[in-house]
């Protein structure tokens, strides 16, 4: 469960001070999938950082599960990263020169998994995000764009984490790639209910999803409902 | 995070990073093998000076011709050139000095000299027969120049080691064979061991002959060019040095020492001029191995500071996957360490590699003292982990974000 309460972030760059989230509040529940969405530089990106637990808000507060996240201090917020976060980025931020395997192990080597263990949960982390088996052992710096994003979708998921947050994951892909990947997407909502937020600009990308908020200038705009929630719940109590 | 899991991230990165961990270890190698090589020559230098100066002979005073300047006159022949002592002074100093335990006169001079078909241009050195005593050399095959001969004006010669392969060649006796200096025959009665050394005090290159010989068939006149006096002792020195000033300034009725138309010199005076200029040596070799282990150093520390502002961005990626600041510095510092150990180890090697190979070929007689190699290591590896952890700290601290917008 999130909650965030009239959060706010600044930075202050020289002598201007740059507000770009104006105080946003929302609530979303375990395994919601839900895409945000909004102009370029409407603060989506910032939004998603605090979500993750990679900054903190300047002002408001961010309740994720039992912990408020705005007052953990650094480690702390590295323990939550680990434990409930998979984050994938908007630049997908692998580690160059270094195997694919190896990419997607690193979360497990700081969370202390025996190494035959991180061998056998990075495989499949790879697998459930459709990467393609003999490219394993690929330097990160060899891949396409697709391929990457894979990778970047299997480091997200090695940990096993209750929310998954990708900042436009498809934006760099090709229809059909970009397809695929969020198909990975809704089956891991829909199979293993984790929560899911997914920054896009896409309308198709956002008729996927249950809910769509909509920022701009920094505040929340809309939070719609889409008709998939209703589907989505119904086949869940089936 | 377990030690071991540190060590195996550490090896990922550094080979990850191939090119920079290489060029990193590189710096780390050049700052500390140039110290190391640097100082191993220098001190080989100075203990080939050292123990060039004691070769020379045993408490050796060292008597040669000076120049006099008349009373108003500005005009001074070159310091030795003058011919001021005679070979009377010098029997003055045997009958005067009780206290020499030798006194050998001599007179010098270069001469071309000749065997058959072959030809050099050497020294060619009168004496009496306590020369060897006096200049610590010894006679390899024959005789040295005897009593007799000086007394008879023998036309004999003894060569040096270096000399009787130049006039006959390697391996074959000279003794019995006759050479010409300056178109007159002498022959060689003996030839002296090679001393080896080089430069200063050389005496492998030369020919002896009776003094009187020299100064009757060679020099045309009775003047001596040196005349060296060996002291029993080296506390005695002072003394020998002083009576031979006195006796000689009265011989030659100057009442004004510093008009002396000699001087004399002491194996004493030589060590403690040739070791201020050792010290220099050390000065300059200090000088040389501080810049060394200073480019070295700033290069470390240059490497160090990019490859951890380099990587800012992974420090951040690391942090935003769960890493806490102490993996992250932990994993910095053991990899600092770990160039740092790995470019010392091979830095101290082709250290040593580089002073062996001067001592190899015969350059210098040298040895790596362990002072150096904990001199250049400690201060590489200091400022390899101090340059390698310090800015790892600081990126540790930043937030994942901005570790991961840093350009
Ligand atoms: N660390 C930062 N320092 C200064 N300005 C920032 C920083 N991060 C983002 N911004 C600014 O905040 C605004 C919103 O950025 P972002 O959240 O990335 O927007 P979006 O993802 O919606 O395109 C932009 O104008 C950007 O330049
Ligand atoms: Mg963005």
């Amino acid at each position: 469960m999130i909650e965030v309460n009239n959060i706010t972030k600044s930075y202050i760059t020289g002598d201007t001070e740059l507000q770009v989230l104006k105080g946003i509040s929302f609530r979303i529940e375990d395994g919601e999938f839900i895409t945000i969405m909004g102009p370029s530089g409407s603060g989506k990106s910032t939004l998603m950082h605090i979500l993750g637990a990679l900054d903190t808000p300047t002002s408001g507060t961010y309740m994720l599960d039992e912990h408020d996240v705005s007052t953990q201090t650094d480690d702390e917020l590295a323990d939550i990263r680990r434990d409930k976060i998979g984050f994938v980025f908007q630049a997908f931020n692998l580690l160059p020169r270094t195997s694919v395997l190896r990419n997607v192990m690193l979360p497990l080597v700081y969370d202390g998994v025996p190494e035959e263990e991180r061998f056998v949960r990075a495989k499949e982390a790879l697998r459930a995000a459709g990467f393609d088996e003999n490219r394993f052992d690929h330097m990160s710096n060899q891949l396409s764009g697709g391929q990457i994003q894979r990778v970047a979708i299997a480091r997200a998921l090695v940990n096993d984490p209750t929310l998954i947050l990708a900042d436009e994951p498809t934006g760099n892909l090709d229809t059909k790639t970009g397809e695929i990947v969020l198909d990975t997407f809704q089956k891991l909502n829909r199979e293993k209910g984790r929560t899911i937020v997914l920054i896009t600009h896409e309308q198709e990308v956002a008729d996927h999803a249950d809910r769509v908020l909509f920022i701009r200038d920094g505040l929340l705009v809309s939070d719609t409902k889409t008709g998939n929630q209703k589907t989505f719940k119904h086949i869940e109590h089936i | 995070m377990k030690p071991q899991d540190i060590f195996k991230e550490t090896l990922a990165a550094l080979s990850a990073n191939k090119v920079r961990s290489g060029l990193t270890v590189l710096g780390i190698v050049i700052g500390i093998s140039s110290v190391i090589a640097m100082i191993s020559i220098g001190q080989g230098a100075q203990g080939s000076i050292q123990s060039s100066i004691q070769s020379i002979g045993s408490n050796l005073i060292l008597v040669t011709p000076g120049v006099q300047r008349g009373p108003g006159s500005q005009v001074s022949a070159g310091r030795g050139s003058a011919r001021s002592l005679t070979q009377e002074d010098a029997d003055a100093i045997v009958q005067e000095i009780t206290l020499a335990r030798a006194v050998v006169p001599e007179v010098s001079g270069r001469y071309q000299v000749t065997s058959k078909g072959k030809n050099t241009n050497t020294s060619v050195v009168g004496v009496t027969t306590s020369y060897p005593t006096v200049r610590n050399v010894e006679v390899d095959q024959g005789s040295f120049v005897s009593d007799q001969n000086t007394a008879s004006l023998s036309k004999v010669a003894v060569l040096g080691a270096t000399t009787s392969i130049d006039l006959f060649g390697e391996g074959v006796d000279p003794i019995g064979q006759t050479i010409r200096i300056k178109n007159i025959q002498f022959k060689v009665i003996g030839v002296m061991k090679a001393k080896g050394g080089s430069g200063f005090g050389s005496q492998d290159d030369m020919i002896f002959i009776p003094l009187s010989s020299a100064q009757r068939f060679l020099a045309g006149d009775a003047y001596v060019s040196t005349i060296s006096v060996s002291a029993q002792d080296p506390n005695s020195m002072k003394d020998i040095q002083q009576q031979i000033t006195d006796l000689l300034l009265t011989r030659h009725h100057i009442s004004d020492s510093t008009l002396a138309d000699f001087s004399t010199m002491n194996q004493a005076d030589i060590v403690a001029t040739a070791s201020s200029i050792t010290q220099t040596f050390t000065v300059l070799l200090a000088a040389v191995a501080g810049i060394s282990l200073l480019v070295g150093g700033i290069g470390i520390m240059n490497m160090m500071l990019t490859n951890v502002t380099e990587r800012t961005k992974e420090i951040g990626l690391r942090k935003a996957i769960g890493a806490k600041r102490r993996d992250i510095t932990l994993q910095f510092l053991s990899e600092a360490v770990l160039l740092t150990f790995f470019g010392g180890a091979i830095g101290v090697f082709l250290g040593w590699l580089v002073s062996y190979g001067v001592m190899y070929f015969g350059i210098l007689q040298t040895s790596v003292s362990l002072f150096s190699v904990v001199l250049a290591f400690g201060v590489s590896a200091l400022i390899g982990i101090v340059f390698g952890y310090y800015p790892a700290l600081r990126a540790a601290r930043l937030n994942p974000i901005e570790a991961l917008r840093y350009e």
